[in-house]
């Protein structure tokens, strides 16, 4: 049972504010000053929620963060299936991140679709003293003879290259022109650059806008004929379905979607995007940049939202129609109306098992704010949250838009920090990532990967929130959390005493 | 619309359903620039053909679906095995965020690991000040009594030096100098995780025997009775572990497990997050300088382990990941002839019963075809065991195996009758695997979980025995070692035979006269 509901809300700041000092007091001085900034506890009406973010982690104390690399081959770039992507560097990197996220598509695997795959340049010793650009380019032949249906290729840096001086820009440029003008990308994402995923994000978008956009000619012939209702679909990653369970309501209410990004997604999906008449944007942290170059550029808006839970769902689809005519309007509130019957029996059936219990969220750029709205569908209440990599503008929309007054507040949190809060705020349910998941399991709290959707999903769009409602509880309702401590050693310390 | 409130449909029911299934296929034939069905089709068929094989062989410089992974994972496995030890990864820190997910996909455990946050900074200047505040972070935050460091890419590509780094960061109080900070460098552009499993094992005994990289008097070697017992990087390293416990001390010998991960791996729901559980103490990791000897279970795990152990004046011994009768076999004769304690005849009974069991099954193995890949001694040993059923391991192949691990497979082909048309492939990957399963075809594949996506492609039941194991759960937690970890594989392979024969004759009216109900 959650503290918070017995508490008025100075109780629970009071508390968190102690917690967050409690905390703080384990590090040396230095550490604790960098970390004070990142903790904090909301106060309503504010613009943001007082945290500094997208700042160096601390070495050292467990931060639960990627790497740039992790951001560009793992989050934007991978999903795309028609394309060979490299892991270019040693071995590792591709090898952990191999089919490890959930991007759904749908092709011919190692045939004409390779997201499942591990394509890597397996970098030796050799080629970190002699370099590895000779290793890449015949790498590139290989996929030419070996995947010859493959629709471009990318190049996803590790480490290394960017420290050994290699040029992979000029094979990139050499091998396309061998090849017809084949789509050849090179990333720089190696891991050490920025401070998280995030800068792999920026800098895969870039290479987008650089090395797809730019080399499309500008008389080129679209392969399809223009509607008014043409959209995108821009950050879903179609983790366990998400962008497909999203695309059909978009489609329910008379628009046509022309892209992906990225999840299930093709080259030629990418390729099209610039004809959108409207750029939806659904995981804002790591496709901003992108959708903010096609509004410069080609003078595309677009609008965030968010499709996480029914109340958000109705408002995103309203905003989306509010950039079209009457007959998209019209559209989104028959879609609206259409689920609302299978929405009422969701909450019928689950609300009474979850209503007033209390979650912890720590997850990336998007989820720490968007699924809040689908959790107080549910009559939960989320009492601390944090991002992985959030910027200030993420904490801004945060604040803004979905925190409750009290809520703490912890950016980059490190291992022990997590720990030390859940233990004393004692939540009914942690959603974060498969790192932090059996921590919290042991401690007999229920747990669900809020990355992976835990191996489930859609969590989107409402055939999504049906999911995410039993997925809920069921984490939190299972019999076996009863079971966690030895019915023996529950027996009151006086009493035992009393037997021996 | 399908979903439904009662019955909820999740991805794998959901997108099946007609709306899904006609707005699927318009995306594709509308948006994606499909190829043509027919040319995807052709390509297909030809990427099973021996031409194709021959290209796929001829492969210079891609990698594609390797079964290996790099150093500092390896790193990491050998420094939990350690009492209250965590591991500090040195350089930057999605390596570690890797290796943290890693295991934990596969083990379904927390996995405690922390990492120096190099950037790009630190790729300028050198990560000395990441080392140091670093160590102070971690030790004033986990409590450890030991960091073992290590190293990715990041770190070696730059050169940073371990040992300077350590030692400077003690002089500026990070830990006290009395500490222990045993180091590795583990560059994951040399060898696989089972060098870096080696590397941090030596660097961990060089630390405590050597004088703690000269802060502490070298250890003298005063010889005792008790043997050293090394695991080597292991996927079943839970129940592995157990078991040889179990047989040792039905043996009644002195012995210390040197990285013995297996309750840190296998920690209890009760309440309590344990970050550290079990694990060789820091005096135990000491004193087995004294042992008599030291036994490795996998030979290219401790390739420089073992001969520093012997430099050091002890005997070594070194096996394959044994598993099976001839196996269990050597390794308890040995360990017998080691210590002077006597096999008991609980033991001689325990083989007996893998012998019955083989016995009784043996007629579903006998010429069967096996394709199997690993790391190089659990190959060895799965291929050992295959051949001692009566089976043909026909495809071995290990992408982190060398030439000399070749050709001690080899010798184990010419061994047995069964290995007279059996291959082995090193340094090969899991694309050269599907040709050879396409043009030279086996009845079962062995391999971890990735070898799902040949079962697919191929139609080769897939058995899975190795790592990582992510899609099945809880196969850790038996031992594959011992007369018991045999008869756990025998009984894994069998389950697949009798399922494969079930799948094979259950079209009623048309096979189902060979659908019996007794095998
Ligand atoms: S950068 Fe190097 S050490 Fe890190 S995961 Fe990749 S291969 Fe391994
Ligand atoms: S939703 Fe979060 S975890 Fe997913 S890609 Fe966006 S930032 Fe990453």
């Amino acid at each position: 049972m959650s503290l918070a509901q017995t508490q008025s809300i100075e109780d629970i700041k009071a508390r968190n504010k102690d917690l967050i000092n409690e905390v703080l007091q384990i590090y040396p001085d230095k550490t604790a000053k960098r970390r004070a900034k990142h903790l904090n506890v909301h106060e309503a009406g504010k613009s943001d929620c007082g945290v500094k973010s997208n700042l160096k982690s601390v070495p050292g104390v467990m931060t639960i963060r990627g790497c740039a690399y992790a951001g560009s081959k793992g989050v934007v770039w991978g999903p795309i299936k028609d394309m060979i992507h490299i892991s270019h560097g040693p071995v590792g990197c591709g090898q952990y991140s191999w089919a490890a996220r959930r991007n759904y598509y749908i092709g011919t695997t190692g045939i004409d679709t390779f997201v499942t795959m591990q394509f890597t340049s397996d970098f030796q010793e050799k080629d970190i003293v002699f370099g590895g650009d000779k290793k890449l380019a015949k790498i590139m032949d290989e996929i030419q003879e070996l995947f010859p249906l493959n629709n471009g290729i990318t190049v996803q840096s590790e480490c290394p290259i960017g420290l050994i001086g290699d040029d992979i820009e000029a094979v990139s440029k050499a091998k396309s022109k061998e090849y017809d003008g084949k789509t050849i990308v090179p990333v720089r994402c190696e891991g050490f650059r920025g401070v998280s995923q995030s800068l792999g994000h920026h800098i895969a978008n870039d290479a987008i806008r650089d090395w797809v956009f730019d080399k499309i000619p500008a008389d080129a012939t679209p392969r399809f004929e223009p509607t008014d209702y043409d959209v995108a679909i821009i950050g879903d990653y179609n983790i366990g379905g998400d962008a497909w369970s999203s695309r059909i309501l978009l489609e329910e209410m008379g628009l046509r979607v022309i892209a992906q990004w990225s999840g299930d997604g093709s080259l030629a999906e990418l390729e099209a995007t610039p004809k959108a008449k409207l750029n939806v944007l659904h995981c804002y942290r790591s496709m901003n940049y992108i959708s903010r170059h096609m509004e410069e550029k080609y003078g595309i808006p677009w609008c965030e939202y968010n499709f996480f839970g029914p109340s958000k769902i109705a408002e995103s689809l309203r905003k989306i129609a509010s950039f079209f005519d009457d007959k998209i309007k019209d559209g989104a509130e028959q879609v609206i109306a259409k689920y609302q019957p299978l929405m009422d029996a969701v909450i019928a059936k689950y609300r009474p098992r979850l209503e007033g219990k209390t979650v912890m969220l720590f997850v990336g750029g998007l989820r720490p704010r968007h699924v809040i709205g689908a959790y107080e569908d549910l009559g939960m209440e989320v009492v601390g949250t944090g991002y992985e990599f959030g910027h200030n503008d993420d904490y801004q929309r945060t604040a803004q838009h979905y925190v409750k007054d009290g809520t703490l507040i912890y950016d980059d949190v490190t291992g022990y920090e997590f720990e030390k809060f859940v233990e004393k705020i004692q939540p009914d349910l942690v959603g974060s990532g498969i790192k932090e998941k059996y921590v919290f399991q042991k401690m007999g709290v229920p747990f669900r990967q809020m990355h992976s959707w835990d191996y489930s999903g859609p969590y989107h769009g409402y055939d999504g929130f049906a999911i995410f409602a039993r997925d809920m509880d069921m984490a939190i309702n299972a019999p076996i959390w009863k079971m966690a401590r030895a019915p023996w050693k529950a027996v009151p310390k006086p009493t035992l005493m009393a037997a021996e | 619309m399908t979903q439904n409130a009662d019955h909820v449909l999740d991805h794998f029911e959901l997108f099946r359903g007609p709306e899904y299934q006609q707005m699927l296929a318009n995306k594709k034939k509308m948006f994606e620039n499909p190829r043509d069905p027919a040319e995807v089709e052709r390509v297909r068929e030809w990427a099973k053909t021996p031409e194709y094989r021959e290209k796929n062989f001829a492969r210079e410089a891609l990698t594609v679906n390797p079964a290996k992974a790099c150093q500092p994972l390896g790193a990491v496995f050998a420094a939990v095995g350690f009492e209250s030890t965590i591991p500090f990864v040195h350089g930057s820190q999605g390596c570690v965020a890797y290796y943290r997910s890693h295991f934990s996909r596969h083990f379904k455990e927390p996995s405690s690991c922390v990492s120096s946050s190099m950037t790009e900074d630190a790729a300028v200047f050198g990560g000395l000040n990441n080392m140091i505040d670093g160590l102070a972070n971690t030790y004033a935050m986990y409590k450890p009594k030991m960091i073992a460091v290590s190293t990715t890419c990041m770190a070696e590509v730059i050169g940073d030096d371990l040992n300077a780094f350590i030692k400077t960061a003690k002089e500026k109080g990070s830990v006290p100098a009395e500490f222990d900070v045993p180091f590795a460098h583990t560059p994951a552009f040399v060898g696989s995780h089972v060098t870096g499993y080696d590397n941090v094992m030596k660097g961990i005994l060089e630390h405590f025997w050597d004088g703690k990289a000269r802060t502490a008097p070298v250890l003298e070697r005063v010889p005792n009775e008790s043997i050293n017992f090394i695991g080597g990087f292991d996927g079943y390293t839970v129940g592995n572990l157990r078991e040889i416990k179990r047989l040792f001390e039905t043996m009644g010998v002195d012995y210390t497990i040197l990285g013995d991960n297996s309750d840190v791996f296998d920690t209890p729901t009760d309440g309590e997050f344990r970050m550290y559980d079990g694990g060789t103490t820091l005096v135990e990791a000491a004193e087995a300088l004294h042992a008599k000897a030291t036994i490795s279970m996998q030979e290219f795990s401790t390739e420089k382990t073992l001969p520093f152990i012997a430099a050091h004046g002890q005997q070594v011994v070194a096996f394959n990941h044994p598993i099976g009768v001839a196996g269990t076999d050597a390794f308890l004769m040995a360990v017998s002839r080691l210590t002077g304690k006597e096999i008991p005849e609980e033991l001689a009974r325990e083989r007996g019963r893998l012998v019955d069991a083989i016995a009784d099954s043996s007629a579903h193995i006998h010429g069967k075809k096996f394709a199997l890949y690993g790391d190089p001694d659990l190959c060895l040993g799965l291929a050992a065991f295959l051949l001692e059923l009566g089976a043909e391991p026909t495809h071995v192949l290990a992408t982190n195996g060398t030439k000399g691990w070749a050709e001690k497979v080899q010798a184990l082909f010419d061994s047995s009758p069964f290995g007279q048309n059996c291959h082995v492939y090193p340094g090969k990957d899991l694309w050269h695997m599907r040709s050879l399963l396409f043009t030279d075809p086996v009845d079962f594949l062995i391999g971890n979980t990735y070898g799902k996506y040949l079962e697919r492609d191929t139609g080769t039941p897939l058995i899975r025995i190795g790592f990582p194991v992510f899609d099945r759960h809880h196969h850790h937690r038996r031992p594959v070692w011992g007369y018991q970890g045999g008869m756990n594989v025998l009984i894994t392979i069998l389950d697949k035979i009798f399922d494969e024969i079930d799948r094979n004759t259950n079209v009623p009216a048309k096979t189902d006269y060979s659908f019996d109900i007794i095998r």
